[in-house]
């Protein structure tokens, strides 16, 4: 019953933002709204490695890019089908491509999800620090294959050139956010079920002592593998839209530090032990990121993650889910009576040890 | 001794030059009361963690319950039936009592039980092992909410949710009170009824007297005793290495 309040919350809290947005008639609310939304993803998805499991990566960027760049692959491969296919192939090929975004989301998925699990597989005995430089190192390994890669554009860059307005829907700026409000909720749909599943639980376990989670019959580098996968292919989700909504990409901007800084932030300053903490945290940096970016400049945005982050770090480290939590406890009923505290805590998934 | 449940073989362990353990010998039959004993450093928890896997035998092989257990991973060993508790407690801190009893229940019961358990079931053997160790009442506190003793209790508690064959306790009691020390003694001696075969690391001598029906004695790595603790307390080697010669 709770999975579906949740989902029928979702929905309606996405479709009531879509037609406020579009009521008002600002498309700039869309591009806005886009990155927002591209950041609840990204944040969820470093929160199911970094948060869940206690691995922290600082490669989220990597696997951004990975998923923007298979995009460019794809439309690439579209562009130039009498080039690239054989003349047996090219009739199929006519009618099948370009590929819709949706597809697009799929294909970026399972190749950075590969990407995941190979991250996964060389640095299985990594930890901390460690593991944090490996996921750096594999950025620049990728920002380097694909600055030499001619086929993408190189150090260039690429040009995708997108269609200007979509059947139904009309213009393609509000296609792109509806398809990243879609991705949200599937991307925290994930995070949720995770969270309230046996997979959650040996999270949980891996992130608190893997020693101990062995001992308990834990098969923690199987789950480590998983975890890498899970979060590796939705941080490529959110980058195959990419392209499309920037129309010109080149390797600086998709393996920007804003997406690695950004990721790691939001968790941090909403909380990490719940799906409620990266949602938050990238409504409120994000938000504040474009009302910047819009009044002051953009150049100040990684200068407010930063100042908030080290305010949260000092005053909460347990984020703002941290600091929600303590205002529950304190007054929830020490009877097993539900309150409409214990009922929101619970309808977030907060557990009494969240952090 | 016909078919026993552990049968460790000429177990070697090195760490660099240091010889941790050095051709140990070890059989635990089905049921049976273990001691486990010797100094500080003379290779106890090496041969814990060689026994469960959390450490790899350069030398030797493990036996449990008629498999080799060499080169399968701690988790696997626990699936068969080998549980342990860890000298400093390791509780999942994020995680309330119940929920820390709740983890082996998840990912172990399944193999022995050959289904997984329903949220019923499994909220039902959660409340059984917490009153069992007699931390019902604190079920949904933090570890950190717990006293030393409690958490020792957790400890023994979490490794009796993987519904062992063999429990190894690795210094359940140290650092306890006398009165606290009877109270893991107690606790042992029950679940040892309840058919859990279980070795007790300990260097509290009143403890291991009450507890073993068979004492090993461990010094620098090596075997040098085994028997039953009246033949191992009066065992010229045993006085030699705990009182020097």
């Amino acid at each position: 019953m709770r999975s579906l309040y949740f989902y029928l919350t979702s929905i309606l809290v996405a479709a009531a933002f879509f037609m406020f947005a579009r009521w008002l008639g600002n498309d700039y609310l869309f591009f806005a709204g886009y990155t927002v939304l591209q950041f609840i993803v990204l944040a969820t998805a470093w929160n199911i490695l970094g948060g869940y499991c206690g691995y922290v990566n600082f490669g989220s960027a990597a696997f951004f890019a990975l998923g923007a760049y298979s995009s460019v692959a794809v439309h690439k491969l579209a562009a130039g089908i009498d080039r690239y296919f054989p003349e047996s192939l090219t009739g199929l090929a006519h009618a099948v491509l370009p590929l819709p975004i949706p597809v697009l989301i799929v294909i970026a998925g399972i190749v950075s999800g590969l990407v995941g699990f190979g991250t996964g597989y060389l640095t299985l005995r990594l930890r901390g620090a460690f593991f944090a430089i490996a996921t750096l190192a594999l950025a620049v390994v990728l920002q380097t294959l694909i600055v030499n890669w001619d086929f993408v554009g190189g150090s260039r860059g690429a040009y995708i050139i997108r269609p200007s307005d979509v059947p139904i829907i009309g213009s393609y700026i509000q296609y792109l956010f509806l398809v990243m409000l879609v991705l949200s909720i599937v991307a925290i749909a994930t995070a949720r079920l995770i969270e309230q599943s046996r997979l959650g639980y040996g999270f949980a376990t891996i992130r608190d002592d893997e020693i101990a989670a062995e001992a308990c019959g834990v098969p923690t580098l199987r789950l480590k593998l998983v975890a890498t996968t899970i979060s590796g292919a939705l941080m490529g989700m959110a980058g195959a839209p990419f392209p499309y909504y920037i129309g010109y990409l080149e390797p600086s901007s998709a393996f920007g530090l804003s997406y690695a800084v950004n990721s790691i932030a939001m968790p941090m300053i909403g909380g990490t032990t719940s799906w409620v903490g990266p949602l938050v945290g990238a409504i409120l940096l994000g938000t504040l990121q474009q009302v910047a970016t819009v009044t002051i400049s953009s150049a100040v945005n990684l200068l407010i993650v930063g100042l908030l982050l080290i305010g949260f770090v000092i005053a909460a480290p347990r984020g703002v889910v941290g600091l929600v939590q303590d205002f529950m406890r304190k007054g929830s009923a020490p009877t097993n009576t539900p309150t409409w505290r214990s009922r929101l805590a619970a309808f977030a998934n907060m557990r009494p040890g969240a952090r | 001794m016909a078919d026993p449940l552990l049968h460790v073989e000429n177990l070697g362990k090195r760490f660099g030059g240091f010889v941790a353990l050095e051709g140990v010998n070890l059989s635990v039959a089905q049921g049976e009361r273990v001691g486990l004993i010797g100094p500080n450093g003379s290779g106890k928890s090496t041969l814990v963690n060689c026994m469960c896997g959390t450490l790899h035998n350069e030398t030797g092989s493990v036996h449990f319950d008629g498999h080799v257990m060499d080169g399968l991973a701690a988790h696997e060993r626990t699936h068969r039936g080998m549980a342990r508790s860890f000298q400093l407690p390791r509780p999942f801190v994020t995680l309330t009592v119940a929920e820390n009893l709740r983890i082996p229940l998840l990912y172990t019961a399944h193999t022995r039980a050959g289904r997984h358990l329903t949220q019923e079931e499994s909220a039902a053997r959660c409340h059984e092992l917490a009153g069992l160790v007699g931390l019902a009442a604190k079920a949904n506190k933090l570890p950190r909410d717990l006293t030393q003793v409690e958490m020792r209790k957790l400890e023994l508690a979490r490794a009796m949710a993987a519904d062992p064959k063999l429990l190894i306790a690795d210094e359940a009691m140290a650092g306890l009170s006398q009165s606290e020390v009877d109270e893991i003694v107690a606790l042992l001696i029950t679940m040892n009824q309840r058919g859990v075969t279980i070795i007790m690391i300990e260097h509290i001598m009143r403890a291991v007297m009450a507890f073993s029906q068979r004492l090993v004695v461990l010094v620098t790595g090596k075997k040098i005793a085994d028997g039953t603790p009246q033949e191992v307390v009066g065992h010229p080697e045993v006085i030699g290495a705990y009182l020097g010669q």
